[in-house]
């Protein structure tokens, strides 16, 4: 169950040093190596990406939740407007979802113009798209499982029995 | 005029601890590992749901041993978790935290004059509470080579056969050590060989790494001598809402009732409303956060290592107990590494026998601290060694 724990810690934090890792689970350095090697090679592991709260920097980025509707036929599936869909690079999230649309797309651009150009230039035109609802992400205040407030103090006593 | 205090209040002497935080108040950025509770905060729900009874306005006294649900809830848990038995009637009690309880039981069941041994290292308030109940505490001192265990032959040699009860603390605080089925055995045979009533405090039950807790009363013969001691506290990171309970059989807990009725009435409304939440749905919370501490401990163990410090593989609790290095008291180790890097412990010393030559180590800090401590140990070790 190694792979387990290792990647429980990697989604903890990934910058975790492999030493770090070793020590938490009792593996050895080279056994931590190699099965994240595994877990990258293998695809389970995507990529490392930082947490970040836009808030805390001046140059904004505009990020927004886009709803798609579509509309399939016998030669277009969900998997092939996807596809489409996800290879533009402002696309940072795409899922298909239960409800009361289809798609569940994250888009991320430098303005609101950018995006809203984006989404009426780029995704609208795409012909099995039969409605798209833009949301502008206004403040965030949770993202991956990190609450960005300013977080609790430590306000227990230095010592206690 | 003044006060003249009574005998047994005076006899007490002030707790070993007190010296160490005037130096921490002192200084900056002291990172400290002597905390003896969770960094973690009450898991949201149980902390709304204590929220939500206030704002009904649910703030009068319970019934004395704790509200039907919350006792329902407890032998439900008890019997699921550690395979304990009790009828929520009669044979449990909720008290502002374990620490109350654990003062009824003396105050219950000791007479002036009684014996009431105590393994050590320990948890520092038994042997006051021993006192303030008349009793006399007898120190029965554990040994690193029993991985801090208490044995027979450590019963034996401090003479506890005579004494009229037992006081054991596992997984322990501040040692970290457990004890396992096999080696509870023993001690309960001596415990009724010996006529003894047992108090095993198992606040941090929940807190066992590398296989389940058993508790002593479980074994044969032990639940009709046994009062058990558990919380909220600790795996449920509730120690500001004080809240714990006993279990025993009837006539124990009925005994204990007695004072509780008179002196607390009943334990923290809202904290019982908190805790009835808590075991009902915060497993998942309780889960992970004994994994963050069993990924701390492992690290922790490693670091000591890796400095060359002697620790012995702790598997319970939040502490571990390293030895300090030579030329070093435990006292003198604990001061200067404070006072020089900024790393706050607590000197084995202050838990009674068998605790000198030994730091109390607290890994319920988050672990970017836990590895700036370890650095900072690191560096006193290398420059004094």
């Amino acid at each position: 169950m190694s792979e387990r724990e290792v990647l429980e810690l990697l989604r903890e934090n990934a910058r975790y040093s492999t030493a770090d890792i070793a020590r938490m689970t009792d593996l050895e350095e080279s056994e931590v190596e190699a099965v994240i090697g595994e877990l990258e090679s293998a695809g389970v592991v995507r990529g490392y990406k930082a947490v970040v709260d836009w808030d805390k920097l001046e140059d904004e980025t505009v990020r927004a939740e886009v709803e798609l509707n579509v509309e399939l036929d016998r030669e277009t599936g969900y998997g092939d407007i996807a596809e489409r869909l996800a290879r533009f690079p402002q696309v940072k999230a795409l899922r298909l979802v239960s409800g009361d649309y289809d798609f569940d797309m994250e888009v991320e651009g430098d303005s609101i113009r950018e995006v809203s150009m984006f989404v009426s230039e780029k995704v609208a035109p795409v012909p099995e798209i039969t409605q798209t609802v833009t949301h502008y992400v206004m403040t965030s205040y949770k993202e991956q499982g990190i609450e960005l407030g300013d977080g609790d103090e430590d306000d227990r006593l230095s010592f206690s029995p | 005029m003044t006060f003249e205090l009574a005998d047994r209040v005076q006899t007490v002497p002030p707790s070993g601890i007190r010296r160490f935080f005037e130096i921490a108040e002192e200084r900056d950025e002291v990172i400290s590992l002597g905390v003896g509770e969770p960094d973690f905060s009450t898991p949201w729900a149980a902390r709304d749901a204590a929220i939500a009874s206030l704002e009904q306005g649910k703030t009068s006294y319970t019934a004395n041993r704790g509200m039907r649900e919350l006792r329902d809830a407890i032998a439900d848990y008890v019997a699921d978790r550690f395979d304990l038995g009790y009828d929520p009637d009669e044979e449990i009690i909720v008290t502002a935290g374990a620490s109350e309880a654990v003062d009824l039981a003396f105050r219950a069941f000791v007479d002036p004059g009684d014996t009431v041994a105590i393994a050590q290292p320990s948890y520092i308030s038994y042997e006051p509470g021993v006192i303030f109940a008349g009793g006399e505490p007898l120190s029965v001192p554990t040994r690193e080579e029993d991985e801090f265990r208490l044995t027979v032959d450590a019963l034996e040699t401090a003479g506890a056969a005579d004494a009229e009860m037992l006081v054991l603390c596992y997984p322990n605080n501040p040692t970290g050590a457990i004890m396992r089925e096999e080696h509870l055995e023993p001690i309960a045979e001596f415990a009724r060989e010996h006529d003894l009533i047992v108090l095993a405090d198992e606040i941090y039950a929940e807190l066992t790494y590398e296989g389940e807790h058993t508790s002593i009363a479980t074994l044969p013969g032990m639940r009709e001598r046994t009062i058990v001691f558990n919380g909220f506290s600790k795996a449920h990171a509730m120690t500001g809402l004080r809240l714990g309970y006993a279990l025993g059989p009837a006539d124990a807990i009925g005994a204990m009732n007695k004072i509780h009725q008179y002196t607390m009435l009943s334990a923290p409304t809202t904290a019982q409303y908190a805790a009835l939440e808590a075991l009902d749905s915060c497993d998942d919370e309780v889960r992970e956060m004994i994994d963050q501490y069993d990924r701390r401990r492992r690290f922790v163990l490693s670091r000591f290592r890796e400095i060359g410090m002697d620790v012995f593989e702790a598997r319970g609790a939040f502490y571990c107990f390293p030895e300090v290095p030579e030329g070093f008291t435990a006292e003198e180790f604990a001061e200067d590494v404070l006072r020089e890097q900024g790393v706050a412990v607590v000197p084995g010393t202050v838990f009674g026998a068998g605790g000198d030559g030994h730091l109390r180590v607290s890994y319920a800090t988050g672990l970017p601290e836990l590895r700036e401590a370890m650095t900072r140990i690191e560096a006193f070790v290398e420059e004094h060694a």
